[in-house]
């Protein structure tokens, strides 16, 4: 019988299967960054234990950094989290970018951005969304700090196998549709428990004319809806992408490394576990509405009523939901008023969201009903790129503010938060309750769907958004 | 770790699914570079009616809001958690198992679990139980109707046992079970097979050299 990607990934990498059903499996590659390691190295030193491998390990720091005024980090716990990191790199010697290298910025879009993701390879870091990593065919998956220091300690991890649920996407998606409207469209289907336990394979028409950046946001919101890891399987788009990257391998080692990754797709006659199609022609520009990001509504519809709710429990969430987010059932999602909007996160703050932002924004300006409106670039290559492309004067001469490269208000660890009460339109992956700022209200959306609701100050469907909308 | 074996406790019934970790412990609170200190802050935004609290901050003089679960009188000093679906969805962050430790958990049970979360509790001694809808119904309404609910948890005997008896067995994979009871290191259990692990890498780094400098 086939196998699919995931059973070959997972293979190449069992060092040994334990009596109890759980195998050690081998990890390549470590992205640390300052929350969840310090922690870890403390373990490590306690037991004085050495990181197994060094040059498996690539460190930055991103969460807690400030977006504007770098060189004083105001609060002194952020600051003493980022020197931790600091302390720990040196210590062991750790490759690292650090806050005022070029190359700094979120852990999920150095790793490709750098060739450090490989199709291949085991890829792990403190944090969910390691999912992203899957779009070039690794193996990502998020840990906790104790597995972190595992891993650092003895460059595995002891694991039980994922089942297989392939999602495929049929046909070609509209214009003014996105990879991030797919994932919504399907964490809206499927729940936000819905792959828990499976490894997602992403594949259909839609899901290879993806461009690679396209299919980092897909994998990356696959926690989203439970599953630890998402993929897509190699095709020349994932091998033109490595190309030339400074961690990608070279020479003679790149033939063999491309003979290598073209090996990576699901066999003809592999069997998943579940397989779920979707059509592309079918999926609209999305738009949440609630606390949770399975809560997501197509923009040209209304909010949803709990009354309409058969399951008691789900009824009830609803209701918490649309009280927290200070809605009212049957409203058009158009017309709801919006506080502020944010571009930027691991999900959506690489070079084609901001060009498709920019695209919308070009010659406009921000509504004035709107207080603040971020672009955040994913990294400082990112940033760079889009300055040479003349896009953070479109922001700017449109009344964005343009930072610099962290998570910022995608999780407001640094300053960069919504205030109670507070609405905003944001391409970051989570609307949890307080996520963005205690009190804040997120509505989760692509790259165009902000653009277009800055413009607007409420969201309006990007499909209609021709010239002189 | 602390192991687990039997635990008796006051159960904390949290009538919502879909728990994130970003509700279980706030942003804010993972600046903190210890793996303890977290309890006060189990549920800020929750627990406390004022904008949420900071890292550090003494949480005894700060406005409590009365209708969530934790500050009822009746469930002070519980130790098992009851929730619904989903429960711990949402990011990697270990600091949501710690606080619930902190905060004197020593079970969950739901009827689903974060993945992650669920990784992150067993490594802390915390007991993830998964039980399905209906007897998650059941144990709700038993806390509503009975002040001072508890329930004995037997990990040996994968039982959840209730004051009035009928006890529920629950499913545990054989090695987070073995791990609870033993308190075991995993770490040290790991590295027990370094020369595996070293034999392994040998060959990867022959037929991958390109992953090796
Ligand atoms: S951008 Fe957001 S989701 Fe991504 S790593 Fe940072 S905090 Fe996590």
């Amino acid at each position: 019988m086939g196998r699919t990607l995931y059973d070959k990934l997972w293979d190449t990498h069992v060092v040994r299967e334990n009596p109890d059903g759980t195998v050690l499996l081998y990890i390549d590659r470590h992205l640390i960054h300052e929350v969840t390691s310090p922690q870890a190295f403390d373990g490590l030193r306690a037991a004085n234990r050495l990181p197994w491998r060094l040059d498996s390990i690539l460190a930055v720091p991103d969460h807690n950094v400030p977006t504007i005024n770098r060189e004083r980090i105001l609060d002194p716990v952020s600051r003493n989290q980022l020197e931790a990191l600091d302390t720990n790199v040196t210590a062991y010697g750790l490759d690292h970018f650090p806050l005022h290298d070029r190359r700094q910025g979120i852990v999920h879009i150095i790793g490709p951005e750098q060739g450090f993701t490989q199709p291949g390879i085991t890829i792990v870091c403190g944090d969910s969304h390691t999912a992203t990593h899957g779009a070039l065919a690794a193996l990502g998956f998020g840990i906790g700090t104790s597995d972190v220091e595992h891993v650092l300690a003895t460059q595995t991890l002891v694991m039980r196998k994922s089942r297989n649920f392939r999602i495929t996407v049929d046909g070609q998606l509209s214009p003014g549709v996105t990879a991030k409207d797919v994932i919504l469209a399907i964490i809206g289907r499927i729940g936000t428990a819905g792959a828990t336990g499976y490894t997602v394979e992403y594949a259909g028409e839609a899901i290879r004319t993806l461009s690679i950046e396209g299919r980092m946001t897909l994998c990356n919101m696959s926690i989203e809806a439970g599953a630890r890891a998402g993929l897509v399987a190699v095709d020349e788009k994932t091998i033109d992408y490595l190309r030339g990257r400074p961690y990608s391998p070279s020479g003679a080692d790149w033939e063999q490394a491309v003979r290598y990754w073209t090996t990576l797709v699901s066999d003809r006659d592999a069997v998943f576990d579940r397989e779920l199609t979707l059509h592309a022609d079918e999926i609209a520009p999305q738009v949440s509405w609630g606390t949770s990001p399975e809560m997501v509504v197509p923009v040209n519809e209304r909010v949803p009523d709990p009354a309409t709710e058969v399951d008691p429990v789900r009824r009830q969430s609803m209701e918490q939901a649309l009280r927290y987010m200070d809605l009212t059932p049957g409203t058009a999602v158009t017309d709801i008023p919006l506080d502020k909007v944010f571009i930027g996160s691991c999900t959506n703050a690489r070079i084609e969201d901001l060009r498709d932002a920019a695209a919308i924004v070009r010659g406009r300006h921000v509504s004035p009903v709107i207080r603040q409106a971020l672009v955040v670039p994913g990294s400082g290559l990112v940033r760079a790129q889009a300055e040479s492309e003349g896009l953070d004067r479109v922001f700017r001469d449109a009344g964005f503010e343009w930072r610099e490269p962290g998570c910022s208000m995608c999780l407001g660890m640094n300053p960069d938060q919504l205030g109670p009460g507070e609405r905003c339109a944001s391409t970051s992956n989570r609307n949890f309750e307080g996520r963005q700022g205690a009190g804040g209200r997120t509505h989760l959306a692509s790259p165009a769907m902000v653009a277009a609701a800055a413009v607007h100050g409420h969201f309006v469907d990007v499909r209609q958004f021709g010239n002189n909308v | 770790m602390q192991p687990f074996t039997q635990h008796r406790g006051l159960v904390v019934p949290l009538d919502r699914s879909n728990v994130d970790t970003d509700a279980i412990i706030p942003k804010q609170f993972l600046k903190a570079i210890t793996r303890t200190g977290y309890g006060p802050f189990l549920f800020d935004a929750w627990r406390y009616d004022d904008a949420g609290g900071f890292p550090g901050q003494d949480c005894s003089i700060r406005p409590l809001n009365m209708d969530f679960v934790l500050n009822q009188p009746r469930y002070q000093g519980g130790s098992v958690l009851l929730a619904r679906e989903n429960f711990g969805c949402g990011s990697s962050r270990e600091h949501a198992a710690w606080a619930l430790v902190d905060a004197g958990f020593r079970v969950i049970i739901a009827e689903s679990f974060g993945e992650i979360f669920h990784g992150n509790a067993v490594k802390n001694g915390l007991l993830p139980i998964t039980l399905d809808g209906e007897t998650v119904d059941a144990l709700f309404r038993a806390c509503e109707t009975h002040p001072g609910y508890t329930l004995e948890v037997d990990l040996s005997g994968q039982q959840v046992v209730p004051p009035v008896g009928g006890s529920v067995v629950f499913e545990v994979e054989p090695d987070v079970r073995d791990r609870l009871l033993h308190g075991l290191d995993d770490i040290g259990l790991t590295l027990e097979h370094s020369d595996s692990i070293r034999a392994f890498e040998h060959r990867r780094a022959e037929r991958f050299p390109w992953l090796y400098r």
